[in-house]
């Protein structure tokens, strides 16, 4: 393992080949230990990474961007409130609720579903789409806007209205006063208000100058996911406007009334809270890529990689949320979190299927002061690969549009277009591959290539409401494995429909979800199998080979 | 390769261009088109209804979108390259993008919202400050008769104003395919009259500007000989 840990330092100095040339496969560990070292884990680059280097959750989440952090000289007392870290934000959170609640929470008593709970989700579910459509129509005095299980509001230092996810702005107007009257009560005496916790509700604010986040929840994230997820929707926002502009105009004019500039766009930020919801990626802060031949991929990655411009820094093929090859400029990382944002820009609508779309956005993670500009099309009508080109020059929409052209020639020309559809025919792999029969779902994240995969998740997860109860069940997980306070590597947790066990380490994460028949010995002694499964089929889940221009 | 790709672009603010099949029997022309107009007046909608002849209740245009359509007229083939702009606020500041270089303008609205019309008005102002008279064919087209009977802008009103400005005017209905096709074909005979009436002696410098990326280019003018 010495040998190891000198090439952790390596890889943390630049992104080059982390392994020597020769010899790759037999360095590349068969069963991984706990000590393993990033960079060496399956599914790990073999010549470098596709996205920004995160050490740990912690660090995707904490505001790394320089600019976002850095303060204009008036805002004085605010200033620490501003700066403090996601980390900060979710440290201790449970002595803060008793601060303000007098009720600590604890996590367990949190877990177990109460009875109310379970009465209260079922009709909520099919509810919600109805309820969407109508978002305006929502009357906010009714008792449905109430059982909603997560409200999001955003508004702006002066208190008005930016966004809210059921209802309309103005309805709420003086709700998001009274939210920042608490804001800014806090803020007088040099305090700052975190969360408040209160019959089974977290409210939870995030403060990001010029807006104020809040979420008002019901689901049992913890605070630290939650503020997590209103980070991403303060990101969603700066990919509109970019963190430049959106503070000109609050300097220009503090009263601003931000849905005019926002408006067309709250379906964009609706989009992304389902999909937090009910993604993965999100939680996990990683990638999910389509699962093919290594030697397809490729050669789809070498297509793209030849049909480039000047100004391109990342083409980008996808499928459903779904990552098939990437290709970035040389130095050019990507960062998970714009690329999620990507991926829900291209979700949540429909109108990119015709024409070309050539827009402008704003990548938060990557630069918050300026506009790349995207080229989104579709290769085919009834297909679901889309194609994202970003480039710098928002002139350059022919010479971009022309790239696609060439990598649709290059498709063709390489016969690889119809082994490609075939691809997308399984998205998703069945558990029962991996050969462990108590084994029901699993997610398998790499810390280095900021890649994860998981199998379709099948029976008895079949209705929307059990998909999201386990998904809420990994996010507990998740939580405990990463609470700042104090978190843990192993975590087996037996519950009354399924055992699950968390491994975290500083190479990979892994979550595996049983029957509840099993013993916890059974579980752990089939982790080293399904871990050689992910190695031995690695290249054909993950990108292990990522193209540069 | 690269260049080769780029050759014929850089003849786009020249408005027309000569084609390039090699023989000369007909020209080819291509316009740049931009369709302007307030949020959810219908711009998506006739775009799609005029390239895919369908109809759907479209989301927002997230910046804008781009088509190609060609017109057949008995003397030219005209190809319009159609820019679909969002109507939304947040990318008003970067819409001279997409209107610049364009020989025609669509300044949309929806007959049953007078801000819609007063929205167009908007962009009228706009377009004349950044463009010449006669350097833009501009056609104000009022969206939805199929919603006639909530109608707040009158037929008589645009077309009123269309004639003091001196713009084309037309009314359609992307959802009942009303007219859409005819506007189109409209702008592209519009776009074509304009062209063959230009002077001859602007016509010869026009297309006498040296383009280092087409080998011979010269040879292939047609309208020249």
């Amino acid at each position: 393992m010495a040998a190891d840990v000198h090439k952790r330092k390596g890889w943390e100095v630049s992104n080059g080949s982390l392994m020597p040339a020769d010899g790759q496969q037999t360095e590349r560990s068969e069963s991984p230990t706990p000590g393993l070292a990033q960079g060496m884990e399956p599914g790990a680059g073999q010549e470098g990474t596709m996205f920004v280097h995160t050490r740990s959750y912690e660090d995707l989440t904490s505001p790394e961007d320089g600019d976002i952090a850095s303060k204009s000289p008036e805002e004085g007392p605010e200033e620490r409130a501003e700066q403090t870290s996601m980390e900060q934000i979710s440290k201790d959170f449970s002595e803060l609720s008793t601060q303000l609640t007098g009720v600590a929470l604890d996590l367990e008593e949190e877990m177990r579903p109460s009875q109310e709970d379970k009465t209260d989700l079922s009709p909520l579910v099919p509810q919600r789409d109805s309820v969407r459509s109508g978002k305006q129509e929502e009357d906010v005095t009714m008792d449905t806007w109430r059982m909603h299980q997560k409200h999001v509001f955003v508004l702006s230092e002066a208190g008005k209205p930016v966004y809210s996810r059921y209802g309309s702005e103005e309805a709420l107007s003086s709700t998001m006063g009274v939210m920042m009257a608490l804001v800014s009560f806090l803020e007088a005496e040099k305090n700052a208000i975190r969360s408040i916790h209160a019959d089974g509700y977290k409210v939870v604010f995030v403060r990001r100058s010029p807006l104020v986040l809040v979420a008002v929840a019901r689901t049992r994230q913890s605070e630290q996911e939650i503020a997590q997820e209103l980070l991403y929707i303060y990101y969603q926002i700066l990919s509109l406007l970019t963190w430049t502009q959106l503070n000109h105009i609050f300097l220009q004019k503090q009263n601003y009334d931000l849905r005019r500039l926002l408006a067309g766009s709250e379906r964009i930020t609706d989009n992304l809270l389902d999909l937090m919801a009910r993604d993965p990626s999100f939680l996990m802060g990683a990638v999910r890529c389509l699962p093919m031949a290594a030697g397809l991929r490729d050669t789809v990655s070498s297509c793209l990689q030849q049909a480039r411009a000047k100004s391109l820094v990342f083409s980008i093929l996808l499928s459903r949320n779904q990552l098939v090859s990437l290709v970035r400029r040389k130095d050019q990382f990507l960062h998970p979190i714009d690329l999620h944002l990507l991926f829900n820009l291209i979700s949540s609508s429909s109108s990119f299927r015709e024409g070309e779309a050539w827009t402008p956005i704003c990548l938060p993670k990557f630069n918050s002061s300026g506009f790349f500009h995207a080229h989104i099309s579709y290769l085919e009508q009834d297909t679901d690969l889309c194609l994202l080109l970003v480039s710098t020059d928002r002139e350059d929409f022919f010479p971009v549009s022309d790239c696609k052209r060439r990598f649709r020639e290059r498709l063709g020309k390489r016969s690889v277009y119809h082994a490609l559809q075939e691809a997308l025919r399984t998205p998703f792999y069945s558990v029962s591959q991996v050969g462990i029969p108590d084994l029901r779902h699993f997610i398998y994240k790499s810390k280095s290539s900021g890649l994860f995969t998981s199998p379709e998740i099948e029976a008895p997860y079949v209705s929307e409401e059990e998909k999201q109860r386990l998904l809420e069940l990994y996010q507990y997980m998740h939580s405990r494995a990463h609470n700042s306070s104090r978190p843990l590597k192993n975590i087996y947790f037996t519950g009354p429909h399924e055992n699950l066990l968390a491994w975290v380490t500083s190479a990979f994460e892994l979550y595996m979800c049983y029957s509840p028949l099993g013993t916890k010995a059974a579980a752990a002694s089939t982790v080293n199998k399904l871990m050689k499964w992910i190695r031995r089929e690695e290249d054909r889940l993950f990108i292990l080979t990522p193209q540069t221009y | 390769m690269f260049k080769k790709n780029m050759a014929p672009r850089r003849m786009k603010q020249m408005g027309a261009r000569s084609s390039t099949d090699g023989h000369f029997l007909q020209q080819a022309y291509i316009y740049k088109v931009v369709l302007l107009g307030g949020t959810t007046v219908g711009k998506s909608s006739i775009a799609f209804r005029y390239v895919k002849n369908d109809f759907k209740e479209s989301m927002p245009t997230v910046g804008c979108s781009f088509f190609t359509q060609q017109v057949c007229l008995e003397t030219a083939t005209v190809k319009l390259e159609i820019w679909d702009t969002a109507g939304q606020e947040q990318y008003q500041s970067i819409c001279h993008l997409y209107y610049r270089g364009a020989k025609a303008a669509l300044l949309v609205y929806d007959i049953t919202r007078k801000e819609t019309f007063a929205r167009a008005k908007l962009w009228l102002r706009e377009l004349e400050k950044e463009f010449l008279h006669d350097e833009m064919v501009i056609i104000l087209v009022g969206n939805k008769t199929d919603l006639a009977d909530q109608r707040e802008v009158t037929f008589e009103e645009a077309e009123e104003f269309a004639k003091i400005k001196s713009l084309m005017y037309m009314e359609t209905s992307a959802k009942s395919n009303y007219q859409v096709t005819e506007l189109f074909t409209a702008i592209a005979h519009e776009l074509l009259k304009q062209e063959q009436q230009e002077d001859p002696g602007l016509q010869l410098r026009k297309n006498s500007c040296v383009d280092l990326q087409e080998p011979n280019g010269q040879t292939k003018k047609c309208c020249m000989s």
